[in-house]
């Protein structure tokens, strides 16, 4: 099996014994593809995974997605199963999001009516639990948080970005499909965000706002700048300080994102603060780095350029999106007291805007026990696990007028983008 | 009549009319409207055929791309890309070949290799092409690329 197989990568005799069949032909096929994936960045060897666990990307069961469950099949047929358990991304539906009739029967019976038989194939798979579906799996309350120097096979770019950027581990942008088999053999190609090469900035960033940036559209104004390159960004510790705590973390979260969407970050250094620009300093960036300087006014021309995919560009908002990525619970306890208090303040007792905050379910879970979640049901604010952008990504969605704060979510969706103070004000104020 | 020599990432050959991306192509948004209802009648003409529908994305925005030759500096986007590909691929929805100007990023790189490895026919695609070949090459220009990655533009 693949005997004619030329590779250039250097293989271990066990690495070589899979591809050639030694443990049946799925697994030499699946080792092919890590090979092939590896060769074309001339990799030279493989490398061990050495995090607990995976994270996968695909969580939806789309029935036009027939040929990565077919895929899946093969693999459980085959003896393929993830060699580590593994989260994945959240589920695209919930029963507590406002829809329709119409809605719900495209969801159920035409879009997603493969979910059950995908989640099942997750489970045989790898799955952790079924409470393991958030882009957000490192979070405390989920639990798939991997260690500083871990080589990882993750997909899902937010969480590719910020395991990198903010934990210090070792992963590649790698897609859907592929994060799975590196997690079934155990080992990934080095090459790229693995290598100490690669992790060096070729961007300088210059931040050089009047106020703290906002996260979304700094990562959005950084991501469209560098592409995939790796940027050291300089002058955002005035902001956010030189500690990695709560807060700071889930401004990298959703300022990572926006470098993952509007553009294909992997990786990020903050001066002062993210851990191996602490370690090393300049030391880290390349000889020759571009530099891009961010002031008010490219933030402000970057916000300005977004487009707006509404068919009537005055229309009144009826559904706003917060917490893609899903928020984090500093964020959740933040977001309820704005909101309560803006209401509080405009007269309100319910917000005019349908609104739904997403956060993992763990996440929910410990929100759930703390007197803030019945504060924030009070304001009608709906709170639920899923995947705005799976919830979105389909025609009918795009008839609809949604706002959101994120990026992410705008790059994929006809959703209007707002900041999150502009969002509050919407929410919290009568729509005329 | 212009040839670029490139690296073949899957070798293969191939004739298709040209569709350029001077931005980098965001996979995920290029291909959800297309794939997800394209065999869709009652949706409307919009998505009856494999229409881009990346809005950020000025050159291609609604511009179909199945049998193309989609000529790109490389992929962005989302980490479900490669899978996307992947299933463009599976389902017959894909250009005939991908081209890129710069080194295929890793996103791109595992949808040409799964499509290579677990569907039946390969897409041929072919990397390193130079800001040149970018240049160059316009909508609807005729492409013939070679299995050693020789790219001609007439």
């Amino acid at each position: 099996m693949n005997e004619n197989f030329n590779y250039k990568m250097k293989l271990t005799d066990e690495q070589a014994a899979i591809l050639h069949g030694a443990k049946g032909e799925t697994m030499a096929k699946v080792m092919k593809t890590l090979v092939l994936y590896g060769d074309a960045f001339d990799a030279e060897k493989m490398v061990p995974v050495t995090s607990e666990k995976g994270h996968l990307v695909t969580s939806f069961g789309l029935k036009v997605m027939k040929p990565v469950h077919d895929l899946m099949d093969t693999l459980i047929e085959g003896g393929a199963i993830s060699a580590q358990k593994f989260s994945v991304d959240p589920k695209p539906l919930d029963p507590k999001v406002p829809s329709d009739f119409l809605k719900n029967f495209v969801f159920n019976k035409f879009m997603y009516s493969v979910q059950d038989k995908y989640d099942a194939q997750l489970e045989k798979l790898g799955l952790i639990d079924k409470n393991s579906y958030t882009c957000t799996c490192y979070m405390d309350e989920v639990g798939n948080k991997p260690n500083k120097g871990d080589v990882l096979s993750w997909a899902e770019s937010s969480a590719v970005v910020y395991a990198n950027s903010v934990l210090g581990a070792k992963c590649n942008r790698n897609s859907g499909i592929i994060e799975l088999f590196g997690s079934i053999v155990g080992c990934v190609p080095y090459f790229g965000l693995l290598t100490d090469e690669g992790r060096k900035a070729t961007w300088i960033v210059e931040v050089k706002t009047t106020k703290k940036p906002e996260a979304q559209i700094l990562g959005s104004a950084i991501g469209m700048k560098v592409m995939e390159d790796v940027p050291y960004v300089k002058g955002l510790d005035k902001w956010l300080g030189t500690e990695l705590d709560g807060d700071t973390c889930a401004y990298l979260k959703d300022f990572g994102a926006a470098t993952a969407s509007n553009g294909a970050v992997g990786l990020y250094h903050i001066e002062n603060l993210t851990p191996e620009a602490v370690e090393q300093g300049e030391g880290i960036v390349a000889e020759g780095a571009k530099v891009y300087v961010i002031d008010d006014a490219e933030l402000a021309r970057v916000k300005n350029n977004y487009p707006v995919m509404w068919k009537d560009k005055n229309a009144k908002p009826k559904l706003c999106f917060v917490g893609c990525p899903h928020l984090s619970y500093n964020q959740l306890i933040e977001w309820t007291d704005k909101v309560a208090d803006g209401l509080k303040k405009n007269g309100l007792s319910k917000v005019s805007v349908d609104t739904v905050f997403t956060a993992a379910p763990g996440v929910i879970e410990k929100f759930e026990k703390t007197p803030y979640a019945a504060k924030l049901k009070a304001t009608g604010v709906v709170l639920s696990y899923i995947c705005p952008l799976m919830y979105m990504n389909n025609p009918l969605a795009k008839s609809m007028p949604v706002i959101t704060n994120s990026n992410k979510l705008r790059t994929y969706t006809t959703s209007r983008y707002y900041t999150s103070d502009e969002i509050l004000s919407i929410i919290t104020k009568e729509v005329k | 009549m212009k040839q670029f020599k490139g690296r073949p990432v899957v070798a293969g050959k191939c004739t298709a009319p040209a569709l350029v991306s001077h931005g980098g192509f965001n996979t995920l948004a290029s291909f959800q409207g297309a794939l997800q209802f394209g065999d869709l009648p009652i949706i409307g003409k919009k998505y009856q055929h494999t229409e881009c529908d990346d809005q950020n994305n000025k050159d291609l925005y609604q511009k179909p791309m199945q049998d193309k030759a989609l000529c790109l500096p490389q992929t962005i986007g989302s980490t479900t890309g490669g899978m996307i590909l992947y299933c463009a691929k599976a389902l017959g929805k894909c250009p005939s070949c991908l081209l890129f100007s710069e080194h295929i990023d890793s996103l791109a790189a595992a949808g040409a290799v799964l499509g290579a490895v677990w569907a039946d026919s390969p897409m041929p695609v072919v990397d390193c092409l130079g800001q040149e070949f970018l240049d160059y090459v316009k909508d609807g220009m005729k492409i013939t690329i070679d299995e050693d990655g020789t790219v001609t533009v007439e």
